[in-house]
């Protein structure tokens, strides 16, 4: 990716080099060779030319919509969020970082992770906006509030890199820096492992699931099987049809609204009876809950939602599920 | 451009003539005048008063950057700063800079006019600045502001502990001066023009003065309403912005860049202008493509308004509204590459001299251009990912809004100067000062390009160790700009009093603001011209009529 952004940029630098040289040039070259020579000398006056006109109206128009082309070329391949890749979850606040791996692990300010895999991030913060900039990867994206937002990349090259927050934040904004360690997947491998006693985030998601009281009312089955909500078990990525007719995509920004702000789009055939929990989860419970809603698959018959980690969510969750133990077992 | 008839009053007879100087010499004579070019001087006074507090400022970042670590002021202290100047700047001085000292002592003159349509509007129009601009300066003493002048909540209307609302409403008072001045100049244009001025015979600064007011007249209304509801939000948190209340803190920058890109027109627009009238002049010809200039100064008003999402690519705005803006983007910087050819292809066998104004206005297409084309980096989508919120950024506007503004409003002070104050500056200190300018200001701002290609972030108070020497050059680069600009406040104050006295048209050109003496008579005209002339049509000596001897004094002595 940090290829293909540095080749637009060359290209855009050989553009600005060109025009620059024609035109600098040339008024140089007008100016000496044009100079007064008398101070009551009248030139002899040229109005324009309708061909001149036409060749520097389309030559520039080309060659801006060539960029165009280019640039959102690499801006689609940028914001396309790939399936199988490493799920790491960032809150940013005033002024750090936080990041969790899907094993658990959190950092702070640091982030490490394996060369040669996709990452994906989601983010969002605490307070103000912020935006996650690694310079060398020649990604940047805005972390807002109340919204999720994605990015992702792939490390080619073991290092450490800066990261640096890109939207003035207040007074800290500045420090408001860490950085990407990138490891050879092996190193990564230990790294991880050796910090496997913390829970993942579809753990803990599954902890709040059930102490928030979410099971009571969102059983597998639905209203098929007397539950009060909608089933939530394989909702994630399907679209949701809701009492005004409309239809949405249950993606991390519907669930996390629905979690905050349930009244706002109602499921068909359900009735806004759910309270909203604006206040009683942090930011990072609500993305470890959306990791645990993600993480279900519809089954038959059974009450509760169970924590089976689906099929189509990355292998890393399995890793992660694996690496830390029995999830039943570290029930508070 | 005009067959004049002016009779020459008093030349050489024992009784001064009266001109717009030295109508009235009490303060009251000053502060209730109605006249547009005593306002112009007003606002001149304003705009250089808020350039100074807006320049201390920048200075102070820049020693502040000189080390990676913080030292001279706190980081609370210093995002005041970066916030200050650019609130200074933009609102207090560039966007009214031009159009409101230029554009209020020459738009009239040169349409051949007595006055604007609406004299005392335009008077009030002042006060509103005076006092705006006075409300801001008090809010940043008492208190100061940190948000960046960009205000972005919920940082600022949630988090920020400084005087915002009192900033804000400073910047909200005087965006009613803005839209005074637009419509004052809409109709003037429209409704006051001398027998014979048709629209293809405007100066090009009438024509990128028309452009500016549509955007202040249609643009500032926006600001306003946004500065409004970040006061509410703060006040009484009504949740257009805050998550939390079911708001959007991204609508908020879609609602400033609706404003504050076309804003950016209005800063650049009176600049072009300017640069057209004096090609012209000091390459004695008329603008090449007279037509094209015109209309692409409108067509870059037009299509301002719809590019305002290219600030926003990395800000979580849909995919494809990003791709929209880009392809827009593109589409409006047509019409200033067209500007720029055009200015080249007029000193194409032209008579060409190097007095000052031009050195200026041949430094403006240079840098401008370099502005312009960083802009193509910051409009193509995957670039603008990295690049966005750097500071290549920082650098490409400042090429744009000092590189070509600033430049253009030395430009236009020098060579308007012997008109309005009828007196010469010296030449030489002059071209010296727009030569150290110049070095100054690439010494400044080339090195933030490279910054912003490594990822130096903007509005950051202490950065990595890596970046310090491109900071250290820019340091010294600034320190250059400061002598380059101190200079020109010093030999143009001095030829108040002692500059050789200008005669009516020190540059053979062809304005009728040349056509009228050095200082204009009060009612601008002895008689009401009639023009018969297309703009730029040069003439010989011996066929113009002027007051005075033409050409500077000692022009025949020169070379």
């Amino acid at each position: 990716m940090a290829g293909q952004v540095d080749a637009l940029y060359f290209y855009l630098v050989g553009i600005t080099l060109f025009f620059t040289v024609l035109i600098v040039s040339g008024i140089i070259f007008f100016a000496v060779k044009y100079r007064r020579r008398s101070p009551y000398e009248i030139p002899r006056p040229i109005a324009g030319s309708m061909k001149l006109e036409t060749i520097w109206t389309l030559i520039p128009f080309l060659i801006a919509m060539s960029i165009f082309v280019w640039g959102a070329k690499v801006y689609f391949a940028q914001y396309r969020i790939p399936k199988d890749a490493l799920d790491i979850y960032v809150v940013g606040k005033q002024w750090m970082w936080k990041m969790q791996h899907p094993t658990g692990q959190r950092e702070i300010n640091e982030l490490h992770i394996p060369m040669g895999r996709k990452v994906r991030l989601t983010m969002t913060t605490e307070d103000v906006i912020h935006s996650f900039y690694i310079p060398d990867f020649r990604v940047k994206m805005d972390v807002v509030p109340g919204r999720y937002t994605q990015m992702w990349f792939e490390a080619t090259k073991p290092g450490r890199y800066h990261l640096f927050c890109a939207e003035y934040c207040g007074m800290d904004h500045s420090k408001m820096r860490g950085t990407i360690v990138v490891m050879r997947p092996d190193e990564y491998q230990a790294w991880v492992s050796g910090n496997a006693s913390q829970m993942s985030p579809v753990q803990l998601g599954e902890q709040h699931f059930q102490n928030l009281g979410c099971a009571t009312c969102h059983l597998n089955g639905g209203r098929d099987a007397g539950g009060r909500g909608p089933q939530l078990a394989g909702i994630f990525g399907k679209p949701v049809q809701l009492e005004t007719g409309q239809t949405v995509v249950a993606d991390e920004n519907y669930l996390r609204e629905s979690i905050l702000n349930p009244g706002a789009k109602i499921v068909a055939g359900y009735s806004a009876i759910m309270p909203t929990y604006q206040g009683q989860v942090s930011e990072e419970q609500l993305l470890q809950l959306i990791a645990y809603i993600k993480s279900l698959t519809p089954q038959g018959g059974s009450g509760t939602a169970s924590p089976t980690p689906a099929s189509s969510t990355s292998a890393n969750m399995n890793v992660g599920a694996q690496a830390s133990g029995s999830p039943s077992g570290q029930r508070r | 451009m005009s067959t004049a008839v002016i009779h020459t009053p008093a030349e050489g007879a024992a009784e001064p003539r009266t001109t717009y100087l030295n109508a009235g010499h009490t303060l009251k004579s000053w502060l209730l005048t109605l006249d547009h070019k005593r306002i112009g001087i007003l606002y001149l006074l304003g705009v250089s008063f808020f350039f100074l507090i807006g320049g201390i400022y920048a200075t102070l970042i820049r020693l502040e950057l000189l080390t990676p670590q913080g030292d001279l002021v706190t980081a609370q202290t210093y995002n005041k700063l970066f916030t200050q100047h650019g609130i200074m700047m933009t609102f207090f001085f560039l966007i009214p800079s031009i159009p409101a000292v230029f554009g209020n002592f020459l738009l009239p003159i040169m349409i051949g006019a007595k006055d604007v349509a609406f004299p005392r509007l335009n008077l009030l129009s002042w006060y509103i600045y005076m006092t705006g601009a006075l409300f801001a300066s008090y809010a940043m003493f008492a208190g100061g502001v940190d948000t960046g002048w960009t205000f972005y909540p919920p940082y600022s209307t949630n988090y920020a502990n400084t005087y915002v609302i009192a900033t804000g409403l400073g910047i909200f008072i005087v965006g009613f001066s803005s839209i005074l001045t637009g419509l004052n100049f809409i109709v003037t244009i429209h409704t006051m023009r001398a027998p014979g001025m048709t629209w293809y015979r405007l100066p090009l600064f009438v024509w990128a003065q028309y452009a500016t007011s549509l955007i202040q007249v249609l643009g500032t209304p926006v600001l306003a309403i946004t500065l409004l509801l970040v006061a509410l939000e703060r006040t009484v948190g009504v949740g257009i912005f805050d998550p939390r209340l079911g708001g959007d803190p991204v609508l908020f920058q879609h609602l400033f860049w609706f404003y504050s890109h076309p804003a950016v027109y209005i800063m650049v627009l009176p600049a072009m202008g300017v640069v057209s009238e004096i090609i012209a002049t000091f390459s004695r010809k008329p603008i090449f493509g007279y037509k094209f200039v015109a209309f692409s100064s409108l067509a870059i008003a037009v299509f301002g308004f719809l590019v305002w999402g290219h600030h926003m690519f990395t800000s979580s705005q849909s995919v494809y509204a990003g791709m929209i803006f880009s392809l827009i983007s593109y589409a409006v910087a047509i019409p200033s590459a067209i500007k720029v050819f055009n200015w080249t292809a007029t000193m194409y066998r032209g008579s060409i001299s190097y007095d000052s104004p031009m050195l200026y206005a041949m430094g403006f297409i240079g840098l401008f251009l370099i502005g312009g084309l960083t802009g193509l980096f910051l409009a193509a989508l995957g670039l603008d990912v990295h690049v966005h919120d750097t500071y290549f950024v920082v650098a490409h506007f400042h090429y744009v809004m000092v590189g070509g503004s600033l430049l253009a409003y030395l430009g236009a002070m020098h060579y308007w100067w012997p008109k309005m104050t009828g007196r010469l500056y010296p030449e030489g200190w002059a071209r010296f000062a727009a030569l150290v300018v110049f070095v100054g200001f690439n010494l400044t701002f080339f090195p933030q390009f490279i910054l912003g290609y490594l990822g130096m972030p903007r509005r950051y108070y202490t950065y990595v160790p890596e970046f310090q020497l491109l900071h250290v050059l820019s340091s010294v680069g600034a320190s250059i700009l400061a002598v380059g600009l101190i200079l020109p406040a010093i030999y143009l104050l001095w030829s108040l009093k002692r500059g050789p006295i200008a005669p009516a048209d020190p540059w053979m050109a062809t304005g009728l603001e040349w056509r009228t003496s050095s200082p204009p008579p009060p009612e601008n005209f002895e008689r009401t011209p009639v023009v018969t002339w297309n703009a730029y049509e040069f003439r010989s000596k011996e066929e113009t009529e002027v007051i005075g001897p033409m050409g500077k004094p000692d022009v025949s002595e020169r070379k």
